[in-house]
């Protein structure tokens, strides 16, 4: 008579949900992390099981780029993603906004007693599929269990890491004036799609969040310019334009000037953020990137990323000055100039 | 690009420079203008389009007290912060209230991060949701806001009472433009030099879609002071700074509508019933910055007293005063600048505002601090 | 006061409801204040409620004064 393979009984991923022992070390951790997490992440480093992923030496003159990134995102599920997918474009967005290659993530799991394992999978699936997609492989993670009612249902930490040319240094204090600056697409999606979500806020939109792996495009563009003329690239995430820009200001001791018509906006995006007295410039992108170079290539850049799936409605929206004040300012539609500032806080609906 | 119907078109670029150049022709160069938009939804419309910069030198705003988050005294929030603290109520509020600071180092935020349910809501219709929802729990509403705030709030106390809804109350801080601006004219500066330091106001845009255009021809007439009553958009608010200009040349001082698509002389004639079926004067009501004005707000009728949360629980008002040198009321009054005051900038920034000018965004001193400063320097292009 | 913008009544709801449409985006709102909206008709809404009826007439009376100062203008400002 043949043995029962394993004697284990397989998770029931329809049904069961997450429950302390998950966390605890034993059969049931071990179980979970082959039956979903190295299922789903398959390489050969998580097959392997050990405490840590052994990772092969960069190419001689590159060095290490090392980015990480926690997701508390509410809700897990949103129109366009999910904290899955977000968790891996977010941190393999922060890696190639350094002119770095993405290769290896780490993703840590706190998980919340009850939790519903379907749900579990859907975004671990999700995971997968994202990381797939950019190329990167999760070599190594950890998963913990906490009591009902300490965490929200599911947060993912994730860390990665990626090679870095030699002779590159893509950063935020490199703007010079002079500079054009460039946004890869339409603003202020990610933010608007959550929000409506949100209890009490709810409206019907086809909005759906950016998210995005921005690898490709960064690599895209890189080879078309020369080495040095792409000065910074950001990815305008909590915040919004707005605040990115600003931080670019004071790192590089500048100016920038925005055109507020040449900023590309979808028009439901717009409304939306009427409805809600929110400002699209400082609502979050998930899946667009800024980048500022030096002003001979800001044509070639641009008919770049607009060949890129992922930069088709690119444009370029404003310019680096000297300004020893460093603000971000815009000479809006209307034909005025404002200073676009930086945000005390959270943008909160508002009704004034 | 964008496709919001009877909004683009009140912000095309285009008009507006025709605008601003007829501005600048009919500005008599001798002389100053100075006009004060009431409305906090104005000052936000100025400094979002950045009209001041299409206006010459000698047309100048006047941020005026008509942001309802800048003129609630600390003390209001101190109550609606207790009823969550002290009371285990969930406290529903709207956005703008979140960040205010009041006593102790408190906000409504912070004092959620200790534990207060205190819960951020789009409409009064939310609150009436959540109290329905939660029976075991006491809901109250803080609501603030001008004239065009009540009657949504008057709706959900007459539903209340209809439901006979027994875990709900309203915390009322509804204040009234027209005490406001009286209070504006007969500030003790006027008293003093005997003259008003504005040329004229931009009447608010949705507090006259209630009230009518009626209310304000008593300060036209015996303040001779020129009232244009303003749309919300941009080119609004200009075709409304032509209208106060030609009513100054000409020695006018009559109410001029330019909101004519939203408003008239009578207003929402429905929702005025409705008001003064669930509210009446209060006597007196402190306004941060302008002290204590008379018959300026209202409280919940006798005969709502179940749902007015003053009553339900209680509660006693304690005045806190602002800082000693916060110069908010004068600023307020129109009778200085945010620069003026000692605070401006140095202690006193919208992340640690003092006083109720810089509390919202579309206080005087907050709008001046995000888009005035620049003004003062030269950019270099490259 | 402030925030409250003209949308289009796409659908009248029961209780004294209605849906808006701005720009595409729909929203379920209040029109106890303004009982006679009808579908087409164009409310300002402010905290979920409709507070008045846009007069499109008017609306467009306006845009046309507008449209002919700036005809009227002649070259470019100062």
């Amino acid at each position: 008579m043949a043995i029962k393979k394993d004697y284990l009984r397989p998770i029931d991923f329809k049904t069961g949900r997450i429950d302390m022992n998950h966390g605890a070390g034993g059969r049931a951790a071990a179980q979970l992390i082959e039956e979903l997490f190295a299922r789903a992440f398959e390489n050969p480093a998580l097959r392997e099981s050990n405490d840590g992923a052994v990772l092969p030496a960069p190419p001689p003159g590159h060095r290490l780029v090392m980015a990480t990134d926690a997701h508390v995102i509410s809700p897990l599920f949103f129109p366009g993603g999910d904290i899955g997918c977000l968790s891996v474009h977010g941190t393999v967005n922060d890696v190639a906004m350094m002119g770095a290659q993405p290769l290896y993530l780490a993703a840590s799991f706190i998980l919340e007693e009850g939790y519903p394992l379907a749900d579990l999978k859907r975004l671990v699936d999700s995971m997968a599929a994202a990381a797939r997609e950019a190329g990167v492989a999760i070599v190594t993670g950890d998963t913990k269990v906490v009591e009902q009612g300490k965490g929200d249902g599911v947060f993912i930490s994730t860390t990665g890491v990626g090679w870095l040319p030699p002779g590159r240094r893509i950063a935020g204090d490199q703007a010079r004036p002079g500079d054009v600056v460039l946004v890869s697409g339409t603003i202020g999606e990610h933010g608007v799609a959550v929000l409506s979500l949100r209890e009490s806020l709810e409206f019907e939109t086809a909005i759906t969040s950016d998210t995005a792996a921005l690898n490709g495009l960064t690599a895209t563009m890189l080879a078309a310019v020369p080495e040095g003329s792409v000065r910074v690239l950001r990815d305008p995430t909590r915040g919004g334009l707005a605040t990115t820009l600003n931080e670019i200001t004071r790192q590089s001791g500048v100016g920038i000037t925005l055109d507020e018509a040449a900023i590309p906006v979808l028009p439901q995006v717009e409304a939306a953020c009427e409805l809600l007295g929110l400002d699209p410039l400082y609502v979050a992108n998930e899946g667009k990137l800024v980048a500022i170079c030096a002003p001979e290539v800001a044509d070639t850049l641009l008919a770049t990323m607009r060949e890129h799936p992922n930069g088709h409605a690119a444009a370029r929206i404003g310019v680096v000055t000297e300004d020893p004040h460093r603000f971000v300012q815009m000479t809006t539609r209307f034909g005025g100039r404002r200073v676009v500032d930086w945000l005390s806080g959270e943008q909160l609906p508002r009704i004034c | 690009m964008s496709t919001m119907k009877y909004i683009d078109e009140f912000r095309d670029g285009e008009i507006a420079k025709a605008l601003a150049t007829k501005i600048r022709a009919e500005a008599q160069p001798d002389r100053r203008y100075h006009f004060m938009e009431f409305c906090g939804g104005h000052t936000h419309a100025l400094s979002r389009y950045g009209v001041p910069a299409l206006l010459p030198d000698n047309v100048q705003m006047v941020h005026g007290p008509g942001c309802p988050v800048c003129v609630l005294p600390i003390g209001r929030t101190d109550q609606a912060i207790g009823l969550a603290l002290d009371h285990g109520a969930i406290v529903c509020t709207y956005g703008d209230t979140m960040r205010v600071p009041a006593s102790g180092s408190l906000s409504m935020q912070r004092a959620k991060a200790r534990g207060a349910d205190i819960r951020m809501v789009y409409s009064p219709a939310d609150a009436l949701k959540i109290a329905r929802a939660n029976p075991s729990r006491e809901v109250v509403f803080f609501a603030i806001g001008f004239e065009t705030t009540t009657p949504p709030t008057a709706l959900v106390i007459r539903q209340a009472a209809k439901e006979n809804l027994p875990n709900f109350s309203v915390l009322c801080c509804h204040v009234l433009t027209p005490s406001a601006i009286t209070h504006i004219l007969e500030s003790p500066e006027v008293k003093q030099w005997g003259t008003v330091p504005l040329d004229g106001f931009v009447g608010p845009a949705h507090v006259s879609i209630l009230i009518g255009s009626a209310p304000y021809e008593g300060f036209a007439r015996d303040y001779r002071q020129p009232v244009v009553i303003a749309g919300f958009e941009p080119l609004d608010v200009m075709q409304a700074i032509l209208m106060l200009i030609r009513q100054v040349n000409e020695g006018r001082h009559e109410v001029e509508n330019e909101f004519t698509r939203a408003v008239n002389r009578d207003g929402n004639l429905a929702a005025q019933k409705l008001v003064a079926e669930v509210f009446e004067l209060r006597e007196s009501f402190e306004w941060r910055g302008l002290g204590e004005v008379a018959h300026s707000a209202l409280r919940i009728r006798p005969a709502f007293a179940q749902w007015d949360a003053e009553q339900r629980f209680d509660l006693a008002y304690r005045p806190v005063p602002d800082h000693k040198q916060c110069d908010c009321g004068a600023i307020l009054r129109g009778v200085k600048r945010p620069a003026d005051c000692k605070l401006f900038a140095t202690v006193c920034t919208p992340e640690n505002p003092m006083g109720s000018c810089m509390v919202s965004s579309e206080g005087a001193c907050a709008a001046h601090y995000s888009y005035g400063r620049w003004k003062d320097i030269a950019i270099v292009a490259a | 006061m402030c925030l409250a913008l003209p949308a289009r009544v796409a659908a009248l709801l029961p209780d004294e409801m209605a849906t808006v449409d701005l720009g595409g985006v729909r929203k379920d709102i209040s029109i106890a204040l303004t009982p006679e909206a009808q579908v087409g008709d164009y409310v300002i809404v402010h905290v979920g409620h409709a507070i008045g009826l846009l007069d499109t007439e008017e609306a467009e009376r306006t845009l046309a004064l507008f449209a002919e100062l700036n005809a009227s203008q002649e070259a470019p400002a100062p």
